[in-house]
């Protein structure tokens, strides 16, 4: 067992609700581990009992080979960042980096220099005698976390903690995240619920969904490659297909979608003709073009031809839905150069979609429920029989 | 120069109402019971016209400085039980589920449907020396007695110089509580218990309890985290609740009359004897200014003493900061 922190088979119930549904994971030391899900998926919970505010109904925690799960907050060196800061009102940014050293009777001169290194690490050296009430939010976010790491814990759990922030601040302080993190090497461990925050700073991601771990893998591999319908959904967009396997040849195979029409896929799991199928494909990997696909793109890939139905222009991207055969597909269309005299593909236009059968991915655990998460177009009925 | 003036007038609109108040019945009535101390006495009741200072020299009487003492003491030791058994209780009512938080509040103060003579009476038969708290009181300083006797010598000298034990052995025929002033104390504790748990529990209950996670997170015990983080954050409702307790014990007199006996006459009910038995308004208004000083006092303390702690953090935190500057400089 190599795993610094081990979670094994952990369960907690709060009344009728399962919370964490038998979890086990295992994290590296020095990880930048991510778990990642909808709010209500346990995440938060999975963390409460990692820093010893929940006690498990079953499983076991360990923390570098010793049982943990029944220790009390205090006597575990893992530290929280807790999503509201929980900076100490009555104490000044000094004061409050320092309460772990304090507590742990480090003598004076010891904790002064520690805390000075904190305070150089977050530049805020002129802030220190401030009152949290008089230092902004992102300051604050800065003093949580180097309050949680001056006395270098085994383990830092981070609760949210951009979630307070605007736009600008939360992409700097990832960046500041990941820096404080190559500096001290410590076992990070983030929960979230923005797979764009967890994606950018994760070696790895757990994501969650009532109380379960749907997939642990590294980012890319979660994006490009998810086990279920939840996984492919949930982060970033995607389109479903289902459909039967009508051909399979090598690598590849056709899919029959009914009211669509016949898409080729990548077949890395070999299935057999027959076997029905769900298809997930990406919005960017979609390409529109009022033109046909020229030639050397190959003549296996799919091409349908299609209507625009809605065009919604977000700055890097241009999102389309597009109609075909009855059905409403999303793409993203990145821009390459603003021409004011080119044409650009709106409303109605008569268009090809096309992507390579690579850019298909096929899911093995399909669930309807999951596909209420992909967006729909903004004038699609939310009732299919209201019209 | 214009706008000043305009600005001063509608300030002055508006504070005047207060202030009328204020001046109408709290400085001219504390003015006048000043004055009435440099008058004499009429024998029917009322206040002389010329002035004197019999009135002040007749103060000097000997049970004064035991009385007031006596009630000072008694006071301090009121509050001192009150807080103690209001932070408990008001941290307890914080903490609970938001739904029962108001009930349980609202039974803190079911006692004030009763009228409080009634309560202070009820009490009288509950300490009857033949009554059952009489017989539990006697039956654990019996316990104590006994286990005060087993220890050795240096132990029993140590508790007797710390005030925790008397020598010699328990009587219990003289161990009644009522009319003592162990009666008067626990009556008023029970009496103002809730002035202090309700300042305590509003500050309390603005407390973001997330802080004590926080704390213990970061390998604090639990009592720890009570004393650095919780205390501090509601001090300004244990203040207003010092206040709370302290001002009105220092002015009780029903509760003494009722359950002190003779031996615990508090100030409060000298100036009953004198104004209503005696009718002497002068000599009671004397007792009461006596008595206000004695209640101004402490309030004057807290503040200076508050302003003074700030002040002092303030310089700490100045002394701290030049020393940093200090090293920074020092170290580029």
């Amino acid at each position: 067992m190599s795993d610094f922190l081990v979670i094994d088979k952990v369960s907690k119930r709060f009344g009728q609700l399962t919370a964490v549904d038998n979890v086990s994971l295992g994290i590296q030391k020095g990880e930048f581990f991510s778990l990642l899900g909808p709010s209500g998926c346990g995440k938060t919970t999975l963390l409460r009992m990692l820093g010893g505010f929940e006690q498990p109904d079953s499983g076991h925690i360990y923390l570098d080979g010793k049982d943990i799960t029944e220790l009390s907050p205090n006597l575990r060196r893992v530290h929280t960042v807790f999503q509201n800061y929980a900076l100490f009102p009555t104490m000044t940014v000094r004061e409050n980096i320092a309460f772990s050293l304090r507590v742990a009777h480090v003598p004076k001169e010891k904790i002064k220099e520690s805390v000075d290194n904190m305070l150089e690490m977050i530049r805020m050296q002129d802030h220190a005698y401030k009152y949290p009430t008089q230092i902004s939010g992102g300051q604050k976010q800065r003093v949580a976390i180097v309050r949680a790491l001056v006395d270098h814990p085994q383990v830092l759990l981070l609760d949210e903690p951009l979630a307070a922030l605007d736009l600008k601040l939360r992409q700097h302080m990832l960046m500041e995240l990941d820096i404080i993190h190559d500096q001290v090497g410590i076992t990070f461990i983030y929960v979230t619920h923005d797979q764009g925050e967890a994606m950018s700073l994760s070696d790895r991601i757990a994501v969650m969904n009532h109380g379960r771990v749907e997939q642990l893998d590294k980012p890319a591999k979660i994006y490009e490659a998810p086990v279920s319908s939840f996984v492919a959904a949930f982060i970033g967009d995607t389109n479903f297909f289902q459909g039967e396997i009508v051909a399979a040849e090598g690598d590849y195979c056709t899919i029959q979608c009914p009211g669509f029409g016949a898409i080729s896929a990548f077949n890395d799991r070999k299935l057999a003709v027959g076997q029905n199928v769900h298809l997930s494909v990406r919005p960017e990997k979609i390409r529109v073009t009022l033109s046909p696909p020229p030639p050397e793109k190959g003549a296996g890939i799919n091409v349908f031809q299609s209507e625009v139905t809605d065009v919604i222009y977000q700055g890097v991207y241009t999102k389309y839905w597009i109609k075909s055969a009855g059905r409403s597909v999303s793409a993203l269309k990145p821009h390459s150069r603003f021409l004011l005299d080119q044409e650009p593909i709106t409303w109605n236009d008569k268009v090809f979609m096309w992507w390579h059968p690579d850019d298909g991915y096929m899911i093995e655990n399909f669930s309807e429920s999951d596909a209420g998460l992909v967006q729909t177009p903004p004038d699609a009925p939310k009732d299919p029989n209201g019209k | 120069m214009k706008k000043k003036t305009g600005t001063f007038w509608s300030e002055w609109f508006v504070t005047a109402p207060s202030f009328l108040w204020l001046a109408l019945f709290f400085a001219i009535p504390t003015l006048i019971v000043i004055s009435f101390t440099f008058h004499g006495h009429t024998p029917n009741g009322g206040v002389a016209e010329q002035w004197s200072l019999d009135t002040w020299r007749a103060l000097v009487d000997p049970d004064y400085p035991t009385i007031i003492w006596r009630t000072l003491r008694i006071s301090f030791k009121v509050t001192l039980w009150c807080i103690l058994l209001a932070l408990p209780c008001a941290y307890a009512i914080a903490r609970l589920d938001k739904k029962w938080r108001a009930a349980v509040a609202g039974t803190i103060m079911l006692p004030f449907w009763t009228s409080f003579v009634v309560r202070v009476f009820a009490w009288r038969t509950m300490l009857h020396p033949n009554g059952l708290l009489q017989e539990w009181y006697c039956a654990f300083c019996q316990f104590g007695d006994r286990l005060f006797h087993a220890m050795p010598a240096f132990l029993q000298n140590t508790l007797v110089a710390l005030g925790l034990a008397t020598p010699g052995v328990f009587d219990p025929t003289n161990a009644t509580i009522l009319d003592s002033e162990m009666a008067v104390v626990l009556v008023s504790v029970y009496s103002f218990l809730p002035f202090a748990i309700m300042p305590i529990y509003s500050a309390a209950e603005k407390f973001d309890f997330s802080l004590i996670e926080a704390a213990r997170d970061l390998g604090a015990n639990s009592f720890y985290a009570f004393r650095k983080i919780f205390i501090p954050c509601i001090r300004q409702g244990i203040v207003s609740a010092v206040l709370m307790v302290f001002i009105p014990a220092i002015g009780s007199y029903v509760i003494p009359q009722m359950l002190g006996g003779t031996n615990c006459v508090l100030i409060g009910n000298k100036i009953f004897m004198r104004a209503i038995q005696n009718r002497n308004i002068p000599h009671a208004s004397a007792l009461a200014t006596v008595m206000a000083v004695s209640v101004m006092l402490p309030l004057a303390l807290t503040v200076w003493w508050q302003s003074r702690q700030k002040a002092r953090e303030q310089k700490r935190l100045d002394e701290e900061k030049a020393a940093t500057a200090r090293t920074m400089e020092a170290a580029s």
